[in-house]
């Protein structure tokens, strides 16, 4: 049993504490620390990763005892896929929380950011619902922490929405997961997959509302209407670093919806029928005509890129619930893209932020580093409305092409194309006003022109830039790994055997090993 | 007694959505307060009800309760106990700061909100 499944999780977990306990009054030793545990994850999810990526799938049994009695850490294709994902992303934004110095505004940033980390990837990696369930309670408290970083009565006013709205959400997880045990007895993913098969046509009550449940706990995650209110305030009063940390934390709901719904409560499963094309997938179109609206209608940046990001979510669950091997790729390809997306527009609203008084969408004068800004606005603005040529035009495609199957393809294909339309109205009215009309209003006397943002926010930003750039011209390589990745998902088998039969140490007789 | 328990949860679970709809600070956390309880009383019985039955083996027990349900309830309560601290906290933070308890959006009086931002 190898024991790197784990690490993703155990390191930042020993570099939190550790950062706090040694480093506490050293914000530059803090920083080294922070980097290289980040970088060192990122080597350690590359090779799990690459481990997986044959299709092997790695189970690790906690303290040996097997599964469903024990918690068991599972990693396949799609959990390393994620878990990759977030170190690469964890990496530029802690580059651009350095560079712009916001962890320096509040204690313990760094801490925070590390147990943040622990918590996406341990909801990444365990195969046991009980235990998603507490690696989203690590995540939410580590994120209650860094949304409220370096303080203010708006940040605190917002943070309250935040953290009331997912005190509900996690108790709705609970009533969830407490059906969930009293229909099957058991809260293994695997295990669960087994049991929710053999339940008979007729008592299938119990477990259809737990299903529904754990969706909408899952949506609410996810930022889907009607479950939406919390994100629009929370990302946009959050300080900038951790909005585009939290571009991951919507993706975990998607991730979480997946991987339930394609083992547990999969598409043959009787008792679940249409909770995806009557329920999932109309909502989903809502969410993203409702995002790109706010997109055009927002009168601030951050609130306009939160409402992409809510856009964005639409557009994966919309792909997701088509619930074909072609939509999860789709979806995966999507997921990649928006998270990057979504992290460097965040950025870029911060950029402009220091750089001008506010991020109001209002004509003032020229702000310093007006052109580099600019630049990074529009590569990120096309990226997000899915212009050609980058990755987001390639996604849509994807999942349109998708879609063409399904019993909706006009609504989809309507209000896909149409929304994209509003989205690129939306960014082209804020960039042409925050950057060019600017050029007309004088800059009134005896005013300091405020300063350039430092040389790494720069670096930051044009890293995800970079990586959006490098995620179209592979495209076909990606999709092709999304495509293996979403088969893997449709035969679930190898993965329930896995963690099913793999003997612990209940099976194993004393002084064997 | 499942009609008790059923009763109280229910009752508890009532009592807690009403509470949380008020959109005041401080009875949307008592609601919240009241949701985690009834949801800990609801795992609780997820493992099935029986009175006097020991979770854990014993010599010369027959009936045994689930065990499984009561370390979860543990667990969902140190969890819900630590966010209510948190919750509190920050609440109290942003009352003070802008003397309002609201927990929804009020709508813009100033127009010059975002200046105190850093």
């Amino acid at each position: 049993m190898s024991h790197w499944i784990a690490a993703p999780i155990i390191l930042p977990a020993f570099v939190a504490p550790f950062i706090v306990l040694s480093a506490r009054y050293h914000i530059g030793i803090q920083r080294v620390l922070s980097v290289f545990g980040v970088l060192a994850l990122i080597v350690i999810a590359a090779s799990l990763a690459l481990d997986a990526s044959d299709g092997t799938i790695t189970l690790y049994q906690m303290g040996d005892w097997a599964a469903p009695f024990g918690i068991v850490l599972v990693g396949d294709k799609l959990s390393t896929m994620m878990v990759l994902l977030t170190a690469v992303l964890a990496l530029f934004v802690l580059l651009y929380a350095i560079g712009s110095g916001w962890d320096n505004r509040g204690w313990h940033f760094h801490a925070l950011f590390q147990f943040q980390l622990m918590g996406i990837m341990g909801a990444f990696l365990t195969g046991d619902l009980f235990n998603l369930f507490v690696f989203f309670e690590v995540l939410l408290i580590a994120s209650y922490g860094l949304m409220i970083h370096a303080g203010g009565t708006k940040r605190l006013k917002a943070g309250v929405q935040y953290v009331l709205f997912n005190l509900i959400g996690s108790t709705l997880f609970l009533f969830a997961l407490g059906s969930i045990y009293a229909e099957t007895g058991t809260l293994n993913m695997a295990d669960l997959a087994n049991r929710v098969a053999l339940i008979g046509a007729d008592e299938t009550v119990g477990i259809r509302v737990a299903a529904v449940l754990l969706l909408m706990v899952f949506a609410i995650k996810a930022a889907l209407v009607p479950l939406h209110f919390w994100l629009p305030s929370s990302y946009a009063e959050a300080p900038a670093p951790v909005a585009a940390l939290f571009a991951i934390m919507t993706k975990v709901g998607a991730y979480a919806i997946i991987r339930v719904y394609t083992m547990i409560f999969s598409p043959q499963l009787e008792a679940t029928a249409g909770l995806f094309d009557v329920w999932l997938l109309p909502a989903a179109l809502v969410s993203l005509a409702l995002g790109m609206l706010g997109v055009l209608a927002a009168k601030k940046l951050d609130r306009l890129v939160a409402f992409a990001v809510i856009g964005s979510m639409g557009m994966v669950m919309i792909s997701i619930a088509l619930f074909t091997p072609a939509g999860i790729a789709a979806a995966l390809y999507y997921i990649v893209h928006s998270t990057f997306a979504g992290a460097a527009l965040f950025l870029i609203s911060d950029l402009v932020r220091s750089s001008r008084a506010n991020v109001d969408l209002t004509a003032q004068p020229v702000m310093s580093g007006n052109a580099l800004t600019a630049g990074l606005f529009f590569v990120g603005a096309i990226a997000m409305a899915g212009l050609p040529p980058l990755s987001g035009f390639l996604g849509k495609l994807l999942i349109l092409d998708a879609a063409y199957d399904s019993d909706l393809m006009v609504w989809i294909w309507v209000v896909v194309l149409s929304s994209s339309l509003v989205s690129i109205l939306g960014f082209a009215r804020a960039g042409s006003i925050l950057f060019w009309k600017a050029h007309s209003v004088p800059a009134p006397d005896g005013t300091e022109p405020m300063p350039s943002p430092s040389p790494l926010s720069y670096v930051a930003v044009g890293g995800l830039i970079t990586l959006l750039a490098a995620h179209t011209v592979f495209a076909g390589q990606v999709h092709g790994y999304t495509s293996t990745i979403a088969a893997q998902l449709f035969t679930p088998e190898p993965y329930i055997s896995t963690v099913v039969e793999t003997p612990g140490k209940l099976s194993t007789p004393k002084g064997d090993h | 007694m499942e009609l008790l328990v059923a009763t109280a949860i229910g009752i508890l679970t009532a009592g807690g959505l009403y509470l949380v709809l008020r959109l005041r600070t401080f009875p949307v956390i008592l609601g919240m307060s009241l949701l985690t309880y009834a949801v800990n009383v609801f795992l609780f019985t997820t493992g099935r009800l029986s009175v006097g039955a020991p979770p854990i083996l014993r010599d010369g027990v027959e009936v045994y309760t689930d065990p499984l349900p009561q370390a979860l309830v543990l667990t969902a309560i140190v969890i819900s106990f630590g966010m209510t601290a948190v919750v509190v906290m920050i609440g109290l933070g942003a009352f003070l700061g802008s003397d309002d308890d609201h927990v929804d959006d009020q709508p813009e009086t100033d127009q010059s909100t975002s200046e105190g931002q850093s």
